[in-house]
């Protein structure tokens, strides 16, 4: 087995753990986290196909590693304003999950005025 | 020559792969946090030396020998900082419990 | 007898292993510490994979970047307060993983049954690359052959930095940010930053440079300068900058400007949008570049600091 296939099946089981950690763990930080690590997964699936694009004197084929480069970027300008309105959300209702029905403020705290 | 550099270069690094590997049983094993973080430090940046004076034979020209040099100057500035930081919250944290 | 596959194997189990404990962790800051451990591995995984842009890419900005984001909202979430958070039962953690796996499944099907002989299109990069003048493939797919895309980029994280901004309350518009550090930064922290800061903006400003011809480039470069002046504002040597302020302002739109800015000149030089003129290529590249490396490193920051908390003076 190649590095490239090993890696690509990496990537592969890194996007259901990714998957996993961002159905089960009810704090949207985390949350987060899990999708940064699915983006990771499917980058390196988009690198096995950079890899195996070797030819005409390139070890790799360039396109697709733009590509990823462009979209590690992007994962964490994505990233920056998920965790924006997350802290947002905090100070107007005090909640630390996205889930309407928990009650999650400690008694005796106000939510913060506008 | 060469059989010997490259002999020199096999039991640097080899030595540098033990002081890391020294410095991780360090850090399984030690009992608190302050010891943890002392068996890091010193392991670690003497195994960094080690590799880089291993890697210095293998290099092409003198300015990547340099950079080698630099980069290994680096890690142990920032290193040597981060642990300070790192002590001085564990014994904030210790003092307040 | 060769021991790479070895190694290998060895650093895919480490990489899965990490990525786990990222998950599981109780603790947000451990879980943290564990995906900045996480984005280093899997730099070495792509040096492994022929990709040295995409490892520095990945460490500068994948692991680090984000990891300091994570963390100081992290303290932050931590210092306003905190509820109880309600776990997922059994029952839902079972569903949830079974789904894991079969995306898991059907994504690694995929990469075992991906086409004999794999289609590629570096025989046309190298076609063109001596056109553009540059030795680096990676940077002429960015700024050369794909350029469209690179822009469309730097304008999603001007969008991204607004989008920030306008999350905070109304009457905060104009203001500063809140502070990224401690109130009183310690001596070590002070003389990591005299130490690392001037060293850091040489290393950036060089690895943008190289980028057109080794492995390097804009994105790269830009994040080291961005990480200097992160670590200038958490050792609260100067503090977030208004958001108001035109210089901020005008350095954020450096990139977005410049680049289509190029485009259309190249409508005049070479007779094509986004044409470069033969034998002028590299100059204008890097032109277009340098004010690329001036945004990335002014964006960045920015978006970590997050909305502006203070209101602005008078």
């Amino acid at each position: 087995m190649s590095a490239a296939t090993l890696a690509g099946l990496v990537g592969a089981a890194l996007v259901g753990l990714g998957l996993y950690g961002l159905i089960v763990n009810p704090q949207p930080l985390r949350k987060i986290l899990a999708f940064n690590l699915i983006g990771s997964g499917v980058f390196l699936i988009f690198g096995i196909v950079a890899r195996r694009g070797a030819s005409a004197g390139f070890p790799f084929d360039p396109v697709p590693q733009a590509m990823v480069i462009t979209g590690i970027v992007v994962a964490f300008a994505a990233s920056a304003l998920g965790v924006a309105l997350i802290l947002r959300l905090h100070e107007e209702t005090g909640a630390i999950t996205l889930d309407l029905d928990a009650s999650t403020r400690p008694p005796g705290e106000g939510a913060r005025d506008t | 020559m060469s059989i010997a550099l490259d002999l020199f270069s096999l039991v640097a690094i080899g030595l540098g792969a033990f002081f890391f590997f020294a410095g991780t049983v360090g850090l399984l094993r030690f009992p608190d946090s302050l010891t943890r973080l002392h068996a890091l430090t010193k392991a670690d940046n003497l195994g960094l030396g080690l590799v880089v004076l291993g890697l210095l034979p293998r290099v092409e020209s003198l300015l990547d020998a340099l950079r080698l040099i630099a980069i290994w100057a680096l890690i142990q500035v920032s290193g040597a900082s981060t642990a300070q930081l790192i002590g001085r919250a564990l014994s904030r944290r210790g003092a307040a419990e | 007898m060769s021991l790479l596959p070895v190694f290998d194997l060895g650093l895919a189990v480490l990489v899965l292993a990490v990525a786990g404990w990222t998950i599981a962790a109780r603790e947000l800051f451990s879980s943290v510490v564990g995906y900045v451990a996480y984005g280093l591995l899997l730099a070495i995984v792509w040096v492994r994979l022929y990709a040295p842009d995409v490892a520095l890419t990945e460490a500068a900005i994948g692991s680090g970047v984000t990891g300091v984001l994570l963390v100081t909202s992290g303290a932050r979430l931590r210092r306003a307060g905190e509820g109880e958070a309600v776990a997922p039962g059994l029952s839902q953690r079972a569903l949830a993983a079974s789904l894991a796996v079969l995306v898991a499944a059907a994504l690694a099907a995929v990469v075992l049954l991906l086409p004999e002989p794999p289609p590629t299109l570096a025989p046309e990069a190298r076609e063109r690359l001596a056109a553009t003048g540059l030795g680096n493939p990676v940077t002429a797919v960015l700024i050369a052959y794909r350029s469209f895309d690179t822009m469309l980029e730097k304008v999603v994280l001007l969008l991204a930095v607004v989008g920030v901004w306008s999350v905070a309350p109304d009457r905060f518009w104009g203001g500063a940010p809140a502070p990224l550090g401690r109130a009183r930064p310690q001596g070590a922290l002070l003389f990591l930053d005299q130490a690392l800061v001037p060293l850091g903006i040489l290393v950036g400003i060089h690895i943008f440079w190289v980028g057109a011809d080794e492995p390097g480039g804009a994105f790269q470069g830009g994040a080291i300068l961005a990480a200097m002046w992160m670590i200038v504002m958490i050792a609260r040597l100067t503090g977030p900058p208004r958001i108001g302020a035109r210089w901020l302002r005008l350095a954020l739109i450096a990139g977005p400007a410049v680049f289509p800015a190029a485009g259309i000149a190249g409508l005049g030089m070479a007779g094509n949008f986004f044409a470069y003129p033969a034998g002028f290529a590299k100059p204008i590249i890097l032109f277009i570049e340098a004010f690329m490396v001036l945004t990335i490193a002014v964006t960045l920051p920015m978006l970590v600091a997050g909305p502006p908390r203070g209101s602005p003076e008078p």
